[in-house]
C-alpha cells in the first residue's frame, strides 16, 4: 500500500510537450509510472516518448480516450490556473501542479473551485509525489528512494531529496513521499497527508518537513497530538531567516510575528514530534 | 512589490475611491507650485516605502505655498529609516472629523481575501489587532463571487458608521475590492479613510503591495518598482532569475532550492557560523546563472568562506561546476570554498572541480562544519 498514487494510477501530463515537461515525462515514464497521455492544446494527434504516449488537445478528450484518473501539470504559471480548472471540469479528481510562480489570487480562485468540484490538488510549486517502485509523479529523482515504511510529507523540493537520500543511505525505505509545495495558497496540506499516512497500513513512521511562514505546522502539531499513533520526526527550515523577507518560496515568510520556525518547533515538540537539528539527523531519530 | 502612497492612491482613484486633490513633486520649487495651484493649507508627505513617516517628521502641514516649499526642502533632504526621500506628495489638507481604517489582504489560512475595517483609523492597525481585536470588523470575500453589497453594509454597521454614509462607504469598499483584484494586490489599504467636517469620506492615505508573481500581466505596474528598498546585489540577482537575500554573516551560500538554501543557512548557524546570504539558484540552473550567483556572493566584502551545496535533480552537478570554474577565472576569489555536490551528474562535477583548489564534503553537516572552520581561518583539507 501507499497513498495517493501507485502503479494503478492512470496519469496524464498537461504541458509535457514543452522542454521542461518533456524532460520529466521521459523520467516518469522510464520509472514505470503509468503515464497514459499528454495534453497540449494544438498538439492533439501527436505522440511523445518515441510514439508510446499520445497527445490530446484537451483534458476531456484525453480522459475519454484513456480513462485517466490523475494529472500532473507543468504548464507555465500564466496558464496554470486555466489548466487546473480544465482538469477539474473534465472530472479528474487528483491534480498535481508542479508549476512555480502562479499568482496568489489565481490560486485562491482555483482552490475554491476545486473544493466545490471535489478534486484534490497537490501543490502548486511542489516536486510532486513518489511512491518508490510504483509511481513517480512530478520531478522527485526516482533513484534517491527505495520502497519501505516511512511516509514523507514536505513543503520543500531539494530539501526533501536531501532527506530521502539520507534515509536511503541507511537502508530505510519510503511508502510515499508527498511534496505539498511552498506557496501560501496550496491544495493538500500537512493534515490531509498525515491522516492518509495514519490510515495507510504500509506506513509505520512519518517524516514532516516544514518551513517558516503560515501556521500549517502548528495545525499539524495539533492533529498529531490528537489523532496520530505513528511516530513522527521532523525538520523546520528557516530558523535563521530574517523577518519580512520571502525566502525563495512565496509562502516562506515571517510576517507580523507569525510563521516563525521557533514557534513551529515548539508546537511540534509539544505534540511529541522529534525535531532534527539538521536534515541528515532525521533517519537517526526514526531508528530509535 | 510595494507601491508608494501617491501611486496607491492614484490606482484607488482610478477605481472610484475619492482622494484629496494633490500631486507629487521631486523638488521644493515644484512643491511650491502645486501648493499655489491647490490654494489653502496643504500636507507635505515624504514618499518612502517604510512605516512611521509621520513620527520621523516626514509628514508636515503647510499653511502657505512658501511654507510648503520650505518643508519640502527639509523633507527632500531627509533619510527615513535609511531610505532617501526622493519625492514628496503635496495634498490638499482635509478637515478631519473622524478617522477610520479600511483594508483588504489575503487571509492565508482562510484561502480568501479578507476586508477589514475599524473605527480606530490613522493608527497602526496591527497594534489595534493586538490590543483591541474586537474593534476590527472582518468579512471574507469569496474569490469567485467578489465582494457583496451586504458585506460592505455589515462592515459599515460594525464600525458604527453613521447610516447616511453607508452608501458612499459601500461604493468605496467595492472600488477598493476592484483595485485590489484587478491589480493583483496582496494588500490594499486606506488608513485613514476620513470623515470630513462636511460629512464626506476621503482616502487620505493609501498603501498597496502587489503580488510579484502576477506582475507579468501588469507591465504598467511593474515599472513602478522603487529600487531604493533593495540591496544592489538583490537587484542584480533578480536580473538573472536568482533568489537572493543579503544577511549579516560572513559565510556565503550557494544552494539549489529554497528549502535547502534556508536549511544550509540554519546548519551553518547550528555549527557556530553566520550565513552572509540566502541564495537559491533555482531548478535547472545553467553555467551562466551559476557564474552570476558566484559573482554576487563574492561582491560582499564581509565574506570569509563560501559554502556551495547542490543536490542535483533538475540541476546538474557538471553544469554547476562549469559555472563555478567560469566565475573563478573572472573574480579570482581569495576566500576558501567548500563544495558539496550530490545527485544528478555529481561525479562529473566533482571531477571538473578536482583541480580547482576547493574543499570538498560529502554531507551537508560536514560541509557546514568545514565552512565554519574555514571562515574562522582554520586550515582544512
Amino acid at each position: 500500500m501507499s497513498i495517493l498514487v501507485d502503479k494503478n494510477t492512470k496519469l496524464i501530463g498537461q504541458g509535457v510537450t514543452g522542454r521542461e515537461g518533456l524532460f520529466h515525462a521521459e523520467r516518469m515514464f522510464a520509472y514505470g509510472t503509468n503515464l497514459v497521455a499528454g495534453v497540449t492544446p494544438g498538439k492533439g494527434g501527436e505522440w511523445i516518448l518515441d510514439g508510446k504516449v499520445p497527445v490530446f488537445d484537451s483534458v476531456k478528450l484525453a480522459k475519454e480516450a484513456t480513462d485517466a484518473n490523475a494529472t500532473v501539470i507543468f504548464v507555465p504559471s500564466r496558464f496554470a490556473a486555466d489548466a487546473m480548472f480544465e482538469a477539474a471540469d473534465a472530472g479528474i479528481k487528483l491534480i498535481i501542479t508542479i508549476t512555480e510562480g502562479i499568482p496568489v489570487q489565481d490560486m485562491m480562485r482555483v482552490r475554491n473551485y476545486l473544493d466545490q468540484k471535489g478534486a484534490r490538488l497537490v501543490g502548486p510549486n511542489c516536486p510532486g509525489l513518489l511512491t518508490p517502485g510504483e509511481a513517480k509523479v512530478g520531478i522527485i529523482p526516482g533513484d534517491i528512494a527505495i520502497p519501505g515504511d516511512v511516509g514523507v510529507v514536505s513543503r520543500s523540493g531539494t530539501l526533501t531529496y536531501e532527506v530521502l537520500y539520507a534515509l536511503k543511505e541507511l537502508g530505510m525505505g519510503v511508502s510515499t513521499c508527498v511534496g505539498i509545495g511552498g506557496d501560501p495558497i496550496n491544495g493538500t496540506n500537512f493534515i490531509d497527508v498525515l491522516r492518509l499516512f495514519e490510515e495507510d497500513p504500509q506506513t509505520k513512521k512519518v517524516v514532516l518537513i516544514g518551513e517558516i511562514g503560515g501556521t500549517d505546522e502548528e495545525k499539524a502539531a495539533d492533529f498529531i497530538q490528537k489523532h496520530m499513533t505513528k511516530p513522527v520526526a521532523g525538520f523546520i527550515a528557516g530558523q535563521t531567516a530574517p523577518p519580512g523577507k520571502r525566502m525563495g518560496h512565496a509562502g516562506a515568510i515571517v510576517e507580523g510575528g507569525t510563521g516563525l520556525a521557533a514557534d513551529k518547533i515548539k508546537a511540534l515538540e509539544a505534540a511529541g514530534v522529534r525535531i532534527a537539528k539538521h536534515p541528515e539527523e532525521i533517519p537517526l531519530l526514526l531508528q530509535n | 512589490m510595494k507601491l508608494h502612497e501617491y501611486q496607491s492612491k492614484l490606482i484607488f482613484a482610478e477605481y472610484g475611491v475619492p482622494i484629496p486633490k494633490g500631486r507629487v513633486a521631486a523638488t521644493a520649487n515644484e512643491a511650491k507650485q502645486i501648493a499655489e495651484e491647490l490654494g489653502g493649507r496643504v500636507v507635505v508627505k515624504s514618499q518612502v516605502l517604510v512605516g512611521g513617516r509621520g513620527k520621523a517628521g516626514g509628514i508636515r502641514l503647510a499653511k502657505s505655498p512658501s511654507e510648503a516649499e520650505e518643508l519640502a526642502t527639509q523633507i527632500l533632504s531627509m533619510e527615513i529609516k535609511g531610505l532617501p526621500v526622493r519625492k514628496v506628495l503635496i495634498d490638499e489638507a482635509a478637515n478631519i472629523e473622524h478617522e477610520i481604517y479600511l483594508g483588504i489582504t489575503n487571509d492565508r489560512a482562510a484561502r480568501r481575501p479578507v476586508m477589514m475595517a475599524s473605527s480606530e483609523g490613522g493608527v497602526d492597525i496591527e497594534e489595534v489587532a493586538r490590543v483591541t481585536p474586537e474593534k476590527i470588523i472582518k468579512a471574507h470575500i469569496d474569490p469567485l463571487m467578489g465582494l457583496q453589497g451586504y458585506q460592505a453594509r455589515d462592515i459599515a454597521a460594525g464600525i458604527d458608521l453613521p447610516r447616511e454614509l453607508w452608501r458612499s462607504f459601500g461604493k468605496i469598499a467595492e472600488s477598493l475590492w476592484q483595485a485590489y483584484k484587478k491589480s493583483d494586490a496582496t494588500l490594499a489599504e486606506i488608513n485613514p479613510l476620513v470623515i470630513t467636517s462636511d460629512n464626506k469620506l476621503v482616502a487620505v492615505d493609501g498603501k498597496m503591495v502587489l503580488d510579484d508573481s502576477a506582475l507579468f500581466r501588469h507591465p504598467d505596474l511593474a515599472e513602478k518598482r522603487d529600487l531604493d528598498v533593495e540591496a544592489p546585489a538583490e537587484i542584480e540577482a533578480r536580473k538573472y532569475g536568482l533568489s537572493f537575500i543579503k544577511l549579516d554573516g560572513d559565510i556565503g551560500c550557494m544552494v539549489n532550492g529554497a528549502g535547502l538554501a534556508m536549511t544550509s543557512m540554519d546548519v551553518i548557524k547550528f555549527f557556530g557560523g553566520e550565513p552572509a546570504n540566502f541564495l537559491d539558484i533555482g531548478g535547472g540552473a545553467n553555467a551562466e546563472k551559476v557564474a552570476a550567483a558566484f559573482r554576487i556572493i563574492l561582491s560582499d566584502p564581509n565574506i570569509k568562506a563560501v559554502l556551495i551545496n547542490i543536490f542535483g535533480g533538475i540541476t546538474r552537478g557538471d553544469e554547476v561546476a562549469r559555472g563555478i570554474l567560469t566565475a573563478m577565472k573572472e573574480v579570482k576569489p581569495k576566500v576558501p570554498m567548500v563544495v558539496r555536490l550530490v545527485g544528478t551528474n555529481a561525479e562529473e562535477g566533482r571531477q571538473l572541480l578536482a583541480n580547482a583548489n576547493m574543499i570538498t564534503a560529502n554531507t551537508l553537516a560536514d560541509a557546514a562544519k568545514k565552512a565554519v572552520a574555514a571562515a574562522k581561518g582554520e586550515d582544512i583539507k
